[in-house]
């Protein structure tokens, strides 16, 4: 079966500063339905150029860049949006929802600019509810992004991202804003999206977050240095347990102290 | 995407910032009242300057004695009466385009009737009279052609000699005594009020011309004539050919009459009220622009400040287009609503005004719709560079704009 994302020997370079920055020198990758991709690297290593490449947010200076078997170097600024509306999801660093504006409002949002879709405002809502469904915020449909936790954002933020099935999933730092608890809770979500066939890819530059994926790649100085199965995957339901019993003793360390 | 979606997205942006889109909306709310309200005061006083000028009569022209000379001494305009009631008839039968003529000697004198005395305008006028001034009858009937033929001593009297004469009676039928000479009395002119010049116009009693020159004046001369024109639009063909008729009956002799229309009386007093009603609506103009760049302002800010958001639409698949045209629309909602909130604004304004200092104010209809669908342009002109701005901007830069 033909590779969801396939990219060869892409290259991203900057011209906009006195010296020509190198982002990225010659990437190849393929990335097959149901994958579970943490992209890993330090600062300034390019992970966050691939990924507004691979998100088709920016096209590559060289190579060539193959979603769902199309081309992206041969669609102009419109069909580019169209592709991101219909096959990819976004999850930012950030959360990134519109500020005033409901729970529900901001899942609804990809929709509202579906082409190829032509849903009834009452099909949109309904399928804006099951993603919150999906992510447990269905009982807070109506609350406004500063009512909601961080961890609680980012699950809004992943609702939108699947709301138009989208093929591939793109998560940038999703879990960077967050407590370590939280995280992990965001990390069962992405899993359990992983489990129901979803493919997902990642920027994180945690190494234990890394460790909830199926495959990592470490970027170096705009190459990729390592590509590997995850063989100690954790899980977040475990996880979470062991966070829990953490806890529990670190209060009755508290309560025999008092 | 279908357009009802983005109307929603705009809506719900507007929604978003009630405080913010009120604001906005009431600088336009506040131009569009005050040209409706600046535009009404002027109509409503323009209304009245035309229905005074009307009360003179419609489409009248009017021939008054000019100014001659004698042996080389000048006569000013209205000097001594030159006009005959001849050139009444040759007017009447040769000049076309002509509902009505009268010809009018005016004479001021004391009246005796029902034991009580008067001093009153006797006034000499042919049968078409009540119809060339527009001056309905409240009571009994005009005399005839026959009458002013026969030298009839009959005669109408305005409603201020009416009160003055006959307090608690009924004047048709009675006798009225003008220079001694008893006239009977065959009707009750309606009042007319006062006439532009300021004077009563009810108290006057009018008999046939012929009577008066023959009988009460003794003069062989009219004081003026009194033409009415059968359109508007020939008033002007009809004055040239009675200065032409005139001119030809004076056999050479220098002119010695005046030809005027009622236009030329209310020209003046209607351009004094156009350039007001057009100062007024500069002032308003502007402040209608200062509403629009209001909105261009605003929505220029609100490009910047919403930069992220529209980093975000994009990202996830908003057209430029889509961005603006949900821009545009957003910028033409808040004008057009203010536009409409402006009109009723300017509506209720102007009727408040015409209650409290009793302004005549007249609403027009034309205006509304220049307000408001100006107001609309002023909402694209004005949303369309900033909204042009947002769909522009690269998704990636949006995004990470703080």
């Amino acid at each position: 079966m033909a590779p969801v994302v396939q990219i060869r020997e892409i290259h991203k370079i900057y011209e906009s500063g006195e010296v020509p920055v190198h982002a990225v020198r010659g990437v190849s990758l393929d990335i097959h339905e149901g994958e579970f991709v943490a992209l890993m690297g330090a600062s300034g290593s390019g992970k966050s150029t691939l990924m507004n490449i691979l998100g088709c947010l920016d096209r590559p200076t060289k190579g060539t860049y193959l979603l769902d078997g199309i081309d992206i170097d041969k669609l102009d600024r419109n069909e580019l949006a169209d592709l991101r509306n219909q096959k990819l999801g976004f999850v930012f660093q950030g959360y990134n929802l519109l500020p005033r504006t409901t729970a529900l409002e901001n899942v609804e949002l990809p929709m509202l600019y579906g082409r190829s879709r032509q849903l009834s405002i009452d099909e949109i809502r309904e399928r804006a509810m099951h993603c919150l469904d999906i992510v447990g915020l269905s009982k807070r449909f109506d609350h406004f992004p500063n009512q909601l936790s961080g961890g609680q954002q980012q699950r809004v933020a992943i609702a939108r991202g699947l709301v138009n099935k989208p093929q591939v999933l793109l998560a940038d730092e999703p879990t960077g804003n967050l407590d370590s608890r939280t995280a992990v809770e965001v990390m069962g979500v992405f899993q359990k999206l992983n489990d129901q066939g979803i493919t997902i890819v990642m920027v994180t530059h945690e190494l234990d977050i890394a460790r909830f994926c199926k495959r990592n790649l470490i970027l170096r100085d705009g190459l990729v240095v390592r590509d590997e199965a995850v063989s100690d995957r954790t899980f977040a339901p475990h996880e979470l347990e062991k966070l829990k019993q953490a806890e529990t003793a670190a209060k009755l360390i508290t309560a025999t102290l008092t | 995407m279908r357009f009802s979606n983005t109307l929603r997205v705009a809506l719900r942006a507007l929604r978003r910032n009630t405080m913010r889109s009120i604001l906005t909306a009431l600088g336009m709310i506040i131009g569009v009242a005050a040209v409706i309200t600046m535009v009404s005061i002027g109509n409503g006083a323009k209304a009245q300057v035309e229905a005074q000028v009307a009360s003179l009569g419609q489409n009248l022209i009017t021939v008054m004695p000019g100014s001659f000379s004698s042996g080389g001494m000048r006569s000013g305009f209205g000097g001594p009466p030159t006009l005959t009631p001849e050139d009444a008839e040759a007017i009447a039968t040769e000049v076309p385009n002509i509902d009505g003529v009268s010809p009018e000697v005016r004479d001021r004198s004391q009246i005796l009737a029902n034991g009580l005395n008067w001093n009153t305008n006797v006034n000499g006028v042919g049968p078409d009279y009540p119809y060339v001034r527009n001056w309905p009858i409240a009571a009994g009937a005009m005399f005839t052609e026959q009458d002013v033929k026969s030298l009839a001593k009959v005669a109408l009297i305005g409603r201020t000699v009416a009160d003055q004469v006959f307090p608690n009676e009924d004047p048709l039928g009675q006798t009225l005594r003008i220079r001694n000479l008893p006239f009977r009395i065959i009707g009750v002119l309606s009042p007319k009020g006062f006439s532009v010049f300021g004077s009563d116009e009810d108290d006057v009693v009018i008999i046939p011309y012929s009577s008066h020159m023959r009988r009460v004046s003794r003069r062989s001369n009219i004081s003026m004539i009194r033409i009415q024109a059968a359109t508007p639009e020939k008033i002007d063909t009809v004055k040239a050919e009675v200065e032409d008729l005139l001119t030809q009956r004076r056999r050479g002799r220098e002119p010695d009459f005046v030809v005027r229309t009622q236009e030329e009386l209310a020209t003046a007093a209607t351009q004094a009220n156009k350039t007001m009603t057009g100062l007024l609506a500069g002032i308003a103009g502007v402040s209608l622009i200062v509403g629009g760049i209001g909105i261009m302002n605003i929505m220029l800010v609100s490009v910047t400040e919403r930069t992220r958001e529209i980093g975000i639409r994009l990202a996830i698949g908003a057209h430029g287009r889509d961005v603006l045209t949900q821009f545009l629309i957003e910028a033409i909602l808040l004008s057009s609503l203010g536009g409409i909130i402006g009109v009723a604004v300017g509506i209720g304004g102007s009727q408040l005004l015409s209650s409290y200092n009793g302004w005549p104010v007249v609403v027009p209809t034309l205006w509304i719709g220049i307000s408001v669908a100006g107001s609309a342009v002023v909402g694209i002109v004005s949303g369309f560079y900033p909204a042009y701005k947002a769909a522009q901007l690269d998704p990636i830069d949006a995004l990470r704009y703080e």
